[in-house]
């Protein structure tokens, strides 16, 4: 165990005036804590962490775990912005904790990490995602063709094709979407965006077959009329996919099919 | 690994014995699309559909219509000081005009109704509030029509 340490404070020469000589700087989180072992209310506790600035929300949720209290609880795999598990509500808006950088966020003002909304909290920031994923599952997002052979060649598909639904292609389930949108908050029946991403990625595949069957499946009183626009799950998107715009093609998509 | 502190300040319960432990953990808000018994099969209809095209359709008309309403009745031609019984008779003798208004009346309360309706389903919570206020509004809107169209028809210009 010995590794060397690097005392940042004293390898630079002179800092320059103005900069602190240690990168660190004081932060406050503000975390939304519920246990149904302990309480029935979910209540604000306050954590105050020395970290440096350019670190992440989620590298603030570490220190928190490993070094202040074991017991607050959050999910997270991969934390590198892909596996899309650790979606919460930073500073009110929903965000992965593990491409929110501190500095991006006013650390001046305590950061507020609460369990995204919509779906029933389990404990501190988890969430049950089951109705999440039961509309994913909803809208069959797998290829189906009509054929039952076993293909012998690669499904080939041109570079324009396979751009008509590229950016839907980027979803990684983290229902940060789904969770902004306030007609998901209301009775959590309606599909959500994420659903309606998923199944746009299908029925604007042009190796897909099964298009018009998923299209049925959103023409419902939950479906993509529900939606109103308001832009909150574009707004949340970590993959920066235009949500709104898909689901306003699937839209489109219903009429012009139909007339 | 049992501890003797309590947990964290805020988390535990302020005083006297906990509500709440492993074996008997506070309940959680129930989960929304649980399919229950009393999940329809399907809510899938071409109704929604119609709806929202109705929306905008109506509404692209309903600019037209009510802008030139406006137009007519409160600025050209001396403005709101001419309007009257004599008035209001001589636009309704004619059968464009007729139309004009009973078309107007209709678009106008059906866009307004289904607009609230889709108000109603968003910020209604419980199935039962959805009912009562949905039943009102439609009470409503079907009265407003039916006497709308009844004076439209019926109208005697030479009522005493």
């Amino acid at each position: 165990m010995a590794t060397p340490v690097l005392d940042k404070a004293d390898a630079a020469g002179q800092p320059e005036p103005g900069f602190a000589d240690s990168p660190y700087i004081t932060v406050t989180f503000r975390v939304r804590r519920f246990n149904p072992e302990v309480s029935a209310d979910a209540v604000w506790e306050d954590f105050q962490l020395e970290i440096d600035p350019k670190e992440r929300v989620l590298d603030g949720l570490h220190k928190i775990k490993w070094d202040v209290d074991g017991t607050l609880t959050f999910r997270r795999s991969c934390a590198h912005g892909i596996c899309g598990s650790d979606a919460m509500r930073i500073n009110g808006k929903n965000r992965l904790a593990c491409k929110t950088l501190i500095k991006d966020i006013n650390p001046e003002k305590p950061i507020t990490v609460e369990p995204i909304k919509g779906l029933t909290v389990l404990k501190d920031l988890v969430v049950d995602m089951e109705p999440f994923f039961q509309a994913y599952r909803d809208v069959m997002p797998f290829l189906i063709t009509k054929d039952t052979n076993e293909p012998t060649r690669e499904r080939l598909q041109s570079a324009e094709d396979r751009e008509r639904f590229d950016d839907t292609t980027k979803c990684i389930l983290c229902a940060a979407c789904t969770s902004s949108c306030p007609v998901f908050w209301n009775d959590g029946q309606y599909f959500g965006p994420a659903a309606i991403v998923n199944a746009h990625r299908f029925i604007f595949d042009s190796r897909d077959e099964a298009g018009e069957q998923r299209l049925e499946i959103l023409n419902d009183r939950d479906g993509v009329w529900r939606c109103r626009t308001t832009f909150n799950c574009t707004d949340a998107c970590p993959r920066g996919i235009e949500v709104t715009k898909a689901i306003q093609e699937v839209k489109r998509a219903l009429i012009t099919r139909r007339f | 690994m049992s501890t003797t502190e309590s947990p964290a300040a805020g988390v535990g319960p302020v005083e006297g014995a906990p509500l709440f432990d492993v074996d008997n953990p506070a309940p959680l808000i129930e989960a929304p699309r649980k399919r229950t018994k009393k999940t329809p099969r399907s809510t899938r209809g071409n109704f929604e559909m119609a709806a929202w095209l109705f929306m905008r359709l109506s509404g692209v008309v309903l600019v037209v219509l009510v802008l030139g309403h406006l137009l007519i009745q409160l600025v050209l031609d001396g403005g709101v000081s001419k309007i009257g019984f004599a008035f209001v008779a001589g636009r309704w003798a004619s059968p464009f005009w007729q139309v004009w208004d009973l078309l107007m009346l209709w678009l106008a309360m059906l866009h307004g109704a289904n607009g609230l309706r889709t108000i109603i389903n968003d910020y209604a919570e419980r199935a039962n509030t959805r009912l009562w206020l949905k039943g009102l509004l439609y009470t409503a809107t079907v009265f407003t029509i039916l006497l709308g169209s009844l004076v439209i028809f019926t109208f005697d210009p030479n009522i005493r």
